[in-house]
């Protein structure tokens, strides 16, 4: 082995990812320059997607427990941006983040409480249990909820009205507009769950993830632990949903049918759940990965079921789990 | 009075196919400690295959009686077709964790969805044909289908067959060994692989035939898997996972407390069905007869 050679990955392993995300941002930020409108589109619901399959990672990820239940809160995003336009009139993205998130974390929190009593697959069978409820109440209440139809979501305005989008070619600059403010919250975000998951909260949930018993000899509130990364993992999941809504412009009961939720599982594994970037990667390449796979073929889901199950049989460290593998053999790393 | 007649004939009717899908599930479950997301997706092929069969009979000009016999057929079908999924798909989870046998599970259930949507289409598939052939009921003064009466019996009949064979045969107490302790029951020298694939089976021809029975009364349809699954989830979950007994009177209970939602509150029917599961979740994990 060289000497530079191990020289070298010191300097990396601490501040890969940062120069990771420093690069991913700047990439980010140019892509409307260069990309189609279609393109930026579906990176923006990428990037949506990124944030609710990173919120449903604290829990999978970091703590261990698999939620089949988090179409609940993404949905419940949704249909709130869509009631505070019915009932309110509220035109303004931020007063939906503002009171939508309110309403998510409540919901998680309540739901979290009774979920958290369980772990493996009762925490599962609970949690898509919940969820559905809320989905079947979508669906029955339909004057309402609109039913099956769903409900519209006009175009909101930006930063506290400043931007707005009436009149001719406001499609267009909404999608662009649209795009850097969803990145926004995304960094912020994502920065937010950074943080959260390496603070003390963060090691306490991966301690409880990986010896229970033992993290509750040293004195660790196992239940409380869960119940907060429960809540927390809800509240993003449903900030992706709350985003989600305006950009898709209706709102349906299918983000609330279990199968979302399979859907989520599955961005996240696609990723690498094993990662802190996973999510990210797999939350956009999913959405890139089933738009191209809606366009070319009706039989979208046999093409998806079979990437899952080949994914699950030969990858389950996901893509970033590979690019990390073939990393470690180009530069062999000291192990963080 | 005959009214009451008729609901109670109707939850039994519902309550027989429900048993069926969940009897398996949980079947599969007790034995190889598996939670088969891709179960309903089963039940759906089981009525594919059933009215396709149908269909076909009647072009070719079969009597009407024999189009019966096409049911078992079905559930034959969808047995075999457990044989194929168990060694090639879901064998390599068993020492892996959950989430990797629930994800293939999810992956299977989207691969048979869209599998189906390519073979027979997205029109619903009928075979009213043989609903119709068995001649009504009088109850008081109402009709009732004598199919629906002949469904009730064949739930009966697989409940029955199915305690026999569990609790009577050697076939049964090789099931039982293995779902309580598999490494003893291999140590002992039980090819716990063939058990395996029995005991998929099994779920598979059940939930075919839950399917098949179906069928006549109700068109084939795209999604039946689904929204079947999540029922016979709060079956098993009301009952017990792993339960026969809990598959029994889980089954029953959401089919009585569904046909009075759909008399009385039909908005939230659903919803308490699913708020009933997580409450037993609450107060009993495991179920009403469940012990793991």
């Amino acid at each position: 082995m060289k000497a530079d050679a191990i020289a070298l990955p010191r300097f990396h392993a601490r501040l890969w990812p940062y120069v990771a995300a420093a690069l991913g941002v700047a990439v980010l930020i140019s892509v409307p320059n260069f990309a189609g409108l279609y393109q930026t589109q579906l990176l923006t619901y990428g990037l949506i997607m990124a944030i609710g399959a990173l919120g449903f990672n604290l829990l999978l990820g970091y703590t261990g427990l698999l939620s089949f239940g988090h179409s609940a809160y993404f949905g419940l995003g949704a249909y709130t941006v869509a009631f505070l336009l019915q009932w309110l009139g509220i035109r303004s993205m931020e007063l939906y983040i503002l009171l939508g998130l309110p309403v998510v974390a409540i919901v998680s929190a309540l739901f979290g409480y009774v979920c958290v009593r369980h772990t493996r697959i009762f925490f599962g069978i609970l949690t898509l249990a919940l969820s559905q409820v809320l989905y079947s109440l979508a669906l029955k209440f339909f004057w309402v909820s609109g039913g099956t139809d769903g409900l519209r979501v006009k175009r909101p305005t930006l930063l506290a009205g400043m931007i707005d989008f009436a009149g001719s070619g406001g499609f267009s600059r909404f999608l662009v507009a649209y795009y850097y403010y969803v990145l926004g919250v995304f960094i912020l975000s994502t920065a937010i769950i950074w943080v959260i998951v390496h603070s003390p909260f963060g090691k306490a949930l991966q301690a409880i993830r990986d010896n229970e018993t033992r993290a509750r000899f040293l004195g660790l509130r196992v239940r409380r632990f869960r119940w907060a990364a429960f809540l927390l993992s809800g509240t993003f999941t449903g900030l992706a949903g709350i985003l989600w809504a305006p950009l898709n412009g209706l709102t349906t009961p299918d983000v609330l049918y279990w199968p979302f939720s399979g859907e989520i599982v599955f961005m996240t594994l696609l990723g690498g759940f094993r990662n802190f970037f996973g999510p990210i990667v797999g939350g956009v390449a999913f959405t890139f990965i089933k738009t191209y796979a809606v366009a070319s073929t009706e039989y979208w889901q046999l093409l998806l079921g079979t990437v899952l199950v080949v994914l699950v049989l030969l990858l389950p460290t996901g893509i970033v789990g590979v690019l990390v593998q073939v990393a470690r053999r180009r530069v062999p790393m000291e192990r963080s | 009075m005959s009214i009451l007649v008729v609901q109670i004939l109707n939850s039994l009717f519902y309550a027989s196919v429900l048993f069926l899908i969940a009897a398996g599930l949980s079947l599969i479950f007790g034995v190889m400690r598996i939670v088969n997301l891709a179960h309903g997706s089963l039940f759906a092929v089981g009525a594919y295959i059933a009215a396709w069969l149908v269909g076909r009979a009647i072009a070719m000009g079969l009597p009407v009686v024999w189009l019966l016999l096409l049911m078992p057929v079905a559930a034959l079908a969808v047995a075999l077709l457990g044989i194929v999924i168990e060694p090639l798909l879901l064998r390599p989870f068993y020492r892996r964790a959950e989430e990797y046998q629930l994800l293939v599970t999810f992956g299977l259930l989207l691969i048979l969805e869209d599998l189906m949507r390519l073979v027979w289409g997205g029109l619903p598939l009928t075979a009213d044909t043989v609903m119709d052939a068995i001649p009504s009921v009088h109850i008081g003064a109402l009709i009732y289908p004598g199919y629906n009466i002949l469904v009730i019996g064949v739930g009966v009949a697989a409940a029955i067959l199915l305690w026999v064979v569990i609790y009577g045969t050697k076939f049964g107490v090789l099931l039982r060994a293995t779902s309580q302790d598999r490494r003893m029951a291999a140590a002992l020298g039980l090819n716990v692989g063939l058990v395996y694939v029995a005991a998929f089976a099994v779920g598979c021809f059940m939930a075919g035939l839950g399917g098949a029975i179906v069928v006549p009364s109700h068109a084939a349809v795209l999604g039946m898997g689904i929204e079947a699954l999540i029922l016979a989830f709060v079956v098993v979950v009301v009952g017990g996972l792993g339960s026969l007994k809990g598959a029994l009177v889980g089954a029953l209970i959401v089919s009585f407390v569904r046909t009075a939602g759909i008399q009385f509150f039909p908005e939230i029917e659903l919803a308490v069905l699913y708020l009933i599961a997580a409450f037993v979740l609450i107060i009993r994990p495991t179920g009403l007869f469940g012990t793991a």
